[in-house]
């Protein structure tokens, strides 16, 4: 690839940054979600659940405009950056991970919450009736058995967050090296008719989406074909 | 299978609702720079009002709007921030090339919500902020000018890791206004009726006059709405218009 500016890489780099802490997030804070409203009986649980997957149906601009504000300096965004000095959390990469975590919780958490609940009460219950504790129940149990739903979350969340595009463009402020991400690149190079930039990192994402939705299907059938 | 032929029938309905409803009166779209966008209401009214036809206004950066019309993009006139963007598209053989003109002169602000914190040139030398928000340079004629400026100052390099870019000049704007940057580069324009905070009209002599040019592309040559509007333009009540938001005027 002769010729090309070594400055297109820095998107890819930041990109999988981005997505990689998103994803470690989403797997710890969406974990104990899941297994919530997997296990709980409470009657407002799928109020819980249907907030968790609001980011599936609202435009991100929605998303953007709420984070633009509540990132701000008026917002408590603005009242955690000021523990450092700092006034906005909006144009930063700690700003873009904030957004990619709401943006892409219901992928992670869904998948999470349908294999605990596919496990059902039983091996749980027989987990108890051999003196395990719950949360020993619930490591050695319950996460290995829903390790598939733990798979497609990941992949999924990682997935979806690279594809962010809208709340990145409206919080982000193209800062290169901290906010400028691939999807962002593609649209600045598109705009200023630099097509050959673009078409280099648009097919490496349309090779990427195929790779993840191949990857995730054949996943799935082994999982089916291991669990009967 | 009934329900294809339903659907097929209903789709009828809709589209010759939209095709009748658009017959009774000419109709134009016109791409318009984001700078330009208050203005652009305001004469669309009006040229509503005196011709009866309608001016269908999309906002957005210039440099968007050269990649889309260059793609096929079904706009008949647009309304750069530029006068490259314009000129390129008449080579491009896109746009005819008699109509293209100035239909404003554009001005540079340096602007904060703060009320003390601009202060001429010496805030920019000073560097005493965290954010500093212009439009993309290379998509937009504001931003551009924008760098021009701190490049003539000699402040570029100390202030580009500050520097964070909105899409267009409104996103600019927009950071601004939610205090998200303090303080950035935008349009005279966007500060029509807005005292508040405080502000640099930046000297004509830091960067290239933006000389906004208007054409009408070869998609509206015989659309009798667009050629409207491109005359109404030029005329004495977009002129006062235009002049009212602090643009300068070619002639």
């Amino acid at each position: 690839m002769s010729g090309v500016p070594v400055e297109i890489w820095q998107p890819v780099r930041l990109t999988i940054e981005l997505a990689t802490i998103t994803t470690i997030l989403l797997l710890v804070i969406g974990t104990p979600i899941a297994w919530w409203l997997a296990r709980s009986k409470a009657w407002w649980k799928e109020a819980v659940a249907t907030l968790v997957a609001m980011p599936l149906v609202l435009p991100p601009t929605v998303l953007g405009f709420y984070l633009l504000v509540a990132l701000g300096p008026s917002g408590p965004g603005g009242m955690i950056a000021g523990l450092w000095g700092s006034r906005t959390l909006a144009f930063t990469f700690e700003g873009l991970v904030i957004g990619s975590v709401f943006y892409s919780m219901p992928f992670v958490v869904q998948p999470i919450r349908n294999a605990f609940t596919a496990i059902g009460d039983r091996p749980l219950e027989v987990a108890a009736t051999l003196r395990a504790s719950p949360r020993r129940a619930f490591w050695t149990v319950a996460v290995p058995l829903a390790r598939p739903g733990f798979l497609t979350g990941a992949v999924l969340g990682f997935a979806h967050t690279v594809g962010e595009f809208g709340v990145v463009l409206m919080i982000g402020g193209n800062i290169p090296g901290q906010t400028k991400v691939l999807s962002v690149a593609i649209f600045d190079y598109v705009e200023t008719a630099q097509w050959r930039e673009a078409n280099i990192l648009a097919a490496g994402m349309v090779v990427f989406a195929f790779v993840v939705i191949l990857t995730m299907t054949l996943l799935e059938k082994r999982a089916a074909r291991v669990g009967r | 299978m009934k329900a294809p032929g339903f659907i097929h029938f209903a789709l009828g309905l809709v589209f010759a609702a939209a095709v009748g409803g658009q017959a009774t009166a000419a109709q134009t779209n016109v791409a318009v720079a984001a700078n330009f966008t208050e203005p652009a209401k305001e004469i669309a009214a009006a040229f509503r009002q005196k011709t009866g036809h309608e001016a269908v206004l999309s906002f957005g950066s210039s440099g968007q709007f050269y990649t889309q019309i260059v793609q096929d993009a079904p706009f008949q006139i647009f309304l750069s921030a530029d006068d490259e963007r314009p000129k390129k598209l008449v080579s491009d053989g896109l746009g005819v090339a008699e109509s293209r003109f100035t239909y404003a002169i554009g001005k540079l602000v340096l602007w904060s919500k703060l009320p003390d914190l601009v202060n001429g040139e010496t805030t920019l030398k000073a560097g005493k902020f965290a954010k500093l928000s212009i439009a993309n340079p290379t998509a937009a004629p504001y931003g551009a000018a924008a760098v021009e400026t701190m490049k003539a100052l000699g402040v570029y390099d100390a202030l580009a890791p500050k520097i964070v870019q909105g899409n267009s000049i409104a996103q600019a704007f927009q950071f601004i206004d939610t205090a998200n940057a303090e303080l950035g580069f935008v349009a005279l324009s966007q500060l029509v009726g807005n005292t508040g905070g405080s502000r640099w009209l930046v000297p004509q002599d830091l960067y290239t006059p933006i000389l906004q040019d208007a054409v009408l592309l070869k998609k509206g040559a015989s659309n009798e709405a667009a050629t409207a509007f491109m005359a109404f333009l030029k005329g004495p009540e977009a002129r006062s218009v235009i002049e009212k938001y602090g643009y300068g005027l070619a002639h």
